[in-house]
């Protein structure tokens, strides 16, 4: 069996009389995304600490690679530690420096790298993240999603191995959480880090996680893939994931895949069995190149309206959606059958092509650099289904049936 | 039921009353107790800021703290210097002149001057003037993690943030009481030779007749004391303002501002009578 990059066994911490974390074990892999969910105060942060070192446990071994820290030659936990950067809930920016001698601060210190190399790497960093504007200009300056890519870059300048991030998208609204987690999953598969990662923004996490750890009661309940964590039958189910989806439906006109399971459920456990209901997926082409030309908020800019657009159509008829991976939507239309459907999409279809997808770009361009444009398509496949069928199996059925319905050239742009 | 249950028996009162004579000397123990704590605290973190004095990447960010600390602190000095020599020189002549000893005018100014409130005085300006900007700027940094942030990018806050500054201190405060020294010497001048019409020659001939090379270095010594002193208790009040109890978060750090400034000023003036006694065996 692989042996975990990081390895936490009956780790306690108590703050005077307070204790945090409990008897937690932990496994963390090498290469993947992990994801530390809980409610606030539950001790995620505290956590994430402790592998770091910023904090130590008062009873309990953490391992890094399966070597105890704590009979870790000196010098080899130093070698270890320098692998791992973190990126502060705060940013932790140095507000009497630009954003240029923040993200240049560790190699200047840590290395005896030349000014010319050092210039070269920070500046190929900045590029990266999209900071070539900001980067004389202070952190008070920027923007809240600048400081979260400013810390990014800052976290990344010493090609680190490990790298954790404390809420990262803590304080940004629905469409810049998007844009921050896309640009973790991006960069994550760009330089192969292992990110483990504290956050609350659930389902969205789901879509760049490898695996979900879940926090509560001062321990760790659940280790797994996201899929398992939605057949997990815990009160952390009930208490913390109901609390964390509670905002999503009005944020974003859609449901969170747990409450679309629910709903799901509820909506066809009292139908007989031979009646019929319909699904709808709809997916975006291409998200990597989107996101690459036109840049991660006005990706999620796009996704976002895309998303708000179906909900308004399929809503009415008491259709229900949710965002099934990080570009496609699913809608049950639980009292239409296919005939139903297949008009009802193509009142859709006929409207999306005369105002929706302008309207999706004209959204998209506000977050978009001035002199940027894509093509970019979008498809949709209906089928349908029985309430004793598997709802993956009716999916898969209308994935397959998928055609383009729109396509957007530049050209609209003018 | 007895009419003495109750009633409390005279091992108990005798219990009391001990514990109302000893709890003043317990209060005064743990204030004690608690004060060489800090006093420790404070050594150990002084002696790991200056183990890391020496590092090669110190150099620049010891001649910015100079800049800070001692260069930006020039005007100040040499206005609050000339005037203290300015009103020195002019109480000294009327206290002189009554014994017609305004001869030894610049003696005493200068002796005045170079032994005492040259360095007293400088490094109260400069705590003040930096020393408060330091605790705060520390402080701020810890609250707002920076400081975190530098332990997980493995740059050691102790010698990034703390030595350069106690560095420069101790290369500052010399200078600058030196400063002080000259301007305050030159204000005395003007109030006693060119308002009091003193000889100037006079003036000059007494500094330098009676003034010898272990007033100086008795003047350098403490500046060089109260360098170490200033530096240190303004870091160490701003490092640690996360571990206050009284406050937390801003608050913390303005009281941690006036704490060291506070402080400081107390332990120059305590030292300095430590230190001239110490000299003068």
């Amino acid at each position: 069996m692989e042996t975990p990059l990081i390895e936490f066994k009956n780790i306690t911490k108590r703050f005077g009389e307070q204790i945090v974390l409990e008897n937690v074990n932990l496994k963390i892999y090498e290469g993947e995304v992990t994801t530390i969910i809980g409610l606030s105060g539950s001790g995620k942060s505290v956590l994430l600490k402790h592998i770091i070192g910023l904090l130590e446990p008062d009873e309990g071994t953490i391992f890094y690679r399966g070597e105890p820290i704590n009979e870790m030659k000196k010098s080899e936990l130093a070698e270890s530690m320098s692998k791992i950067s973190y990126m502060f809930q705060s940013n932790a920016l140095f507000g009497s420096m630009d954003v240029y001698e923040n993200i240049a601060l560790p190699l200047l210190e840590t290395t005896n790298l030349n000014k010319a190399e050092i210039n070269k790497r920070v500046m190929a960093r900045i590029e990266q993240t999209e900071l070539t504007e900001a980067a004389h200009k202070f952190p008070s300056e920027l923007s809240g999603g600048m400081q979260k890519r400013a810390a990014l870059a800052r976290a990344l300048i010493t090609d680190p191995n490990v790298v954790l991030f404390d809420e990262p998208t803590t304080g940004q609204d629905p469409v810049r959480k998007n844009a921050i987690l896309s640009m973790i999953a991006q960069y994550q598969k760009k330089f192969n880090f292992t990110a483990v990662m504290v956050s609350h923004e659930i389902p969205d996490v789901y879509f760049i996680s490898n695996r979900i750890l879940a926090l509560y009661d001062k321990k760790i309940v659940f280790q797994g893939t996201p899929e398992e964590l939605a057949n997990f039958d815990h009160p952390f189910n009930d208490e913390v994931m109901r609390s964390l989806e509670g905002l999503q439906k009005e944020l974003t006109g859609l449901y969170s895949r747990r409450q679309f399971k629910v709903l799901h459920h509820a909506q066809l456990r009292s139908r007989k069995s031979d009646e019929k209901y319909c699904i709808a997926v709809f997916d975006l082409s291409d998200m990597n190149s989107i996101v690459s030309y036109m840049g991660y908020d006005a990706a999620q800019e796009t996704i976002h309206s895309m998303g708000i657009y179906i909900d308004k159509h399929f809503g009415g008829i008491g259709g229900f959606s949710t965002r099934r991976k990080s570009n496609e939507f699913v809608t049950v239309l639980p009292f239409s059958n296919l005939a139903e459907t297949e008009s009802i999409l193509k009142e859709f279809i006929e409207d999306f092509q005369q105002s929706g997808i302008s309207d999706i770009w004209v959204d998209a361009q506000k977050k978009a650099p001035p002199d940027k444009c894509i093509d970019f398509s979008i498809r949709a496949g209906i089928a349908e289904g029985k309430p004793i069928d598997e709802i993956d199996s009716v999916i898969k059925l209308a994935k397959s049936h998928q055609k383009e319905i729109g396509r957007l050239r530049c050209a609209v742009k003018e | 039921m007895s009419f003495d249950e109750g009633k409390p028996n005279s091992s108990e009162i005798n219990k009391s009353i001990g514990l109302l004579i000893t709890r003043p000397f317990a209060i005064i123990g743990q204030n004690v107790i608690s004060w060489i704590n800090s006093v420790g605290a404070a050594t150990i973190f002084l002696v790991m800021a200056l183990l890391k004095t020496f590092h090669s990447k110190q150099f620049s960010k010891v001649i910015q703290q100079i800049y800070y600390i001692g260069a930006k602190s020039t005007t100040i000095i040499m206005l609050v210097s000339l005037f203290t020599g300015m009103v020195l020189g002019l109480q000294s002549y009327h206290a002189l002149v009554k014994f017609s000893a305004q001869g030894s005018l610049g003696t005493l100014v200068s002796l005045s001057l170079i032994r005492e409130l040259g360095p007293v005085l400088t490094a109260i300006m400069i705590t003040a003037r930096a020393g408060s900007a330091i605790t705060a700027e520390i402080g701020v940094q810890r609250i707002s993690e920076q400081i975190d942030a530098l332990e997980t990018m493995r740059i050691d806050p102790f010698r990034y943030l703390v030595t350069p500054r106690i560095t420069a201190s101790i290369i500052s405060f010399p200078l600058l009481t030196t400063l002080f020294d000259i301007i305050g010497i030159i204000g005395g001048y003007i109030s006693g030779v060119v308002l009091m019409g003193v000889n100037g020659g006079v003036y000059t001939h007494s500094i330098q007749a009676y003034v010898d090379m272990g007033d100086l270095s008795n003047g350098l010594v403490k500046s060089i004391v109260f360098a170490i002193i200033v530096a240190t208790v303004c870091c160490f009040q701003g490092y640690f303002v996360h571990m206050r109890e009284d406050s937390k978060g801003a608050k913390a750090v303005g009281l941690a501002t006036t704490s060291a400034v506070v402080i400081s000023c107390v332990l120059i003036l305590v030292s300095d009578y430590v230190v001239t006694s110490l000299l003068m065996v």
